[in-house]
């Protein structure tokens, strides 16, 4: 278990269920059934994507939602379309075929210009952390809030309260060449965070780090979901990540600090989904004990490692 | 596709960017703290090169012209050559074949390795138009920097000739710069203005291009890198060739 100081959490995603099993079903109906008509818009929705690059396909007809509090996982190898399908909901990339709606919005053809406007929205972690490197922690953190002009004071205030969530306010002066690869991806992780997006995107943020560094990394991904109510997307081909995120949850203890509880008898986790892609199509979708139960070769071969 | 295609394609891409540099400049927000830095760099940085090219550009061409001058009894037009040639071509031509070397390929180097570690597109995630923030400060600033390096390379390779024709063959002060001021006129200057501008968008569109467009890793760099210099070097001297062609007929130029 480990604690980190953190603001209260302003709205729990977890739901009691008796015999710790939860269906897609069951998970969709949770959504469905929510008061607030805003909630059941799915944060992110794929309908029907294809995607070539020359002869080469990358998706082939890919549909999932991502609802509004959910982690969804996308496993799968190298060359399995996982970190395209994040590139397409930024709009760094476009479809060839189908449609791409963020938060109820069809954004499958908006220019640079509106897809500004989506992004502001959006928080996204790259795999190497894509820290600008003629800037330090402190103007790579502050890069959003510099580019709409934010008065300095508050621009300090906000970088140290993002560098605090990441546990790396002591590197605020440091340039990214003197970071670590676990801290670069922090740094990036603070980057994406600021200005409170309700979506996050992660890909592979915990290639290449060690197993403690790469803990910590998902300890944040579950941070956001259980108390910042974020919605989000974490691309890995790590099955330790997956059994962290999918297992345990994040809440605040009577200390004012974030603990993390395995989920068991009194709680189940019912917004965290895993998607698997082989060569651009999805093979799999479904929960962590569905996914653990399939007889699919390459699936559990994938989960095995060998 | 055949190379005729991909020629076409690369020159559309090229000339979009640079129209779609131009359209930003006039949109918020704009970088000019990006863009004096830009200035910064390739002008104050690229001085020294150009004081060293200048200077010794205009010593050789005096050293070269001077025999062969004094040969038909003309040696005293000396400073009228070494003028027109460094203003009218060489100062513009050298001035921006050092600049396609030194920045084109800084530039290209630059904007490619942000390419392969994401951070273009980690910039457009965090709501930034790469080629506002980019390419039209390096666009711009090249524009400003490239004509006054080439006034810069064009006096002191006056000086060069001066000091060749002066020190070296004996020649008076007095007749050199007087040929200098006969030799020169108003739109041999203007000429060579429109010509740095010319090559200025050249450099940066080219550089800026192949830059944003590398894949392939660090290979891919060093591959950007190449063609930005190679490409923009003789896309510069090809269009010289036009574009003094064009002046001649325009400003009515000695033909």
């Amino acid at each position: 278990m480990a604690s980190t100081d953190i603001e209260v959490p302003r709205e729990s995603t977890l739901k009691p269920h008796p015999d710790g099993q939860v269906s897609d079903e069951a998970a969709e109906s949770t959504f469905a059934e929510m008061d607030d008509h805003e909630r059941a818009v799915p944060a992110i929705e794929f309908r029907n994507v294809h995607l070539s690059f020359d002869d080469r396909k990358i998706l082939d007809n890919l549909s999932f939602k991502v609802q509004k509090g959910e982690t969804k996982i996308i496993l799968g190898g190298s060359g399995g379309g996982k970190s395209t399908t994040i590139k397409l909901v930024l709009g760094l990339l476009k479809p060839d075929e189908g449609k791409i709606l963020v938060d109820g919005e069809d954004i499958t053809n908006f220019n640079e210009a509106e897809m500004m406007r989506v992004r502001k929205n959006i928080g996204m972690i790259f795999q190497e952390g894509a820290l600008f490197d003629s800037l330090s922690v402190y103007d790579n953190v502050a890069y959003r809030l510099h580019e709409q002009g934010v008065a300095e004071d508050e621009v300090e205030e906000e970088v140290r309260r993002m560098l605090r969530f990441v546990n790396l306010e002591d590197a605020i002066d440091k340039m990214p060449i003197e970071l670590s690869g676990g801290m670069r991806r922090r740094v990036g992780i603070a980057r994406a965070l600021v200005g409170g997006p309700k979506i996050v995107l992660f890909d592979e943020p915990t290639a290449g780090l060690d197993p403690p560094t790469a803990r910590t990394i998902c300890e944040l991904a579950i941070k956001l979901r259980d108390l910042e109510d974020v919605s989000s997307i974490f691309v890995t081909h790590e099955m330790n990540n997956v059994g962290y995120i999918t297992s345990e949850y994040a809440v605040v203890n009577e200390a004012g600090e974030v603990v993390f509880e395995k989920e068991g008898e009194r709680l189940c986790l019912i917004n965290t989904k895993i998607m698997m892609l082989r060569e651009g199509r999805t093979i799999f979708s479904g929960t962590d004990e569905a996914l653990r139960k399939t007889e699919d070769p390459y699936i559990t071969r994938f989960i095995r490692g060998h | 596709m055949n190379i005729a295609t991909r020629s076409l394609l690369e020159i559309q891409e090229t000339t979009m960017l640079a129209a779609s540099a131009v359209r930003r400049l006039f949109r918020r927000p704009t970088y000019i703290n990006e863009m004096i830095q830009q200035m910064d760099v390739i002008g104050v940085g690229s001085l020294t090169i150009i004081l060293l090219t200048g200077f010794f550009t205009g010593g050789v061409l005096a050293l070269q012209t001077y025999p062969t001058l004094k040969y038909y009894g003309a040696q005293d037009q000396t400073g009228m050559l070494v003028a027109t040639a460094l203003v009218r071509e060489l100062g513009p031509v050298l001035t921006g074949l050092m600049i396609a070397g030194r920045v084109g390929s800084a530039i290209s180097a630059e904007l490619g390795s942000m390419v392969v570690s994401q951070q273009i597109d980690a910039m457009r995630a965090l709501g930034t138009d790469p080629v506002r923030k980019l390419v039209a400060p390096r666009l711009i600033a090249l524009v400003i920097t490239l004509p006054l390096l080439t006034l810069i390379a064009d006096a002191v390779g006056i000086g060069g000739g001066w000091v060749v024709s002066t020190q070296i063959y004996g020649m008076s002060s007095t007749a050199f710069s007087s040929a200098v001021w006969q030799g020169l006129t108003t739109n041999d200057i203007f000429g060579g203005f429109i010509k740095t501008f010319v090559f200025a968008l050249i450099i940066g569109t080219i550089s800026c291009r192949q830059g944003l467009q590398t894949e392939g890793g660090t290979v891919g760099v060093g591959r950007s890198t190449t063609t930005a210099v190679v490409a923009s070097s003789i896309v510069l001297i090809v269009s010289d060739f036009f574009i003094t062609k064009m002046l001649q007929v325009i400003l009515d130029t000695p033909m």
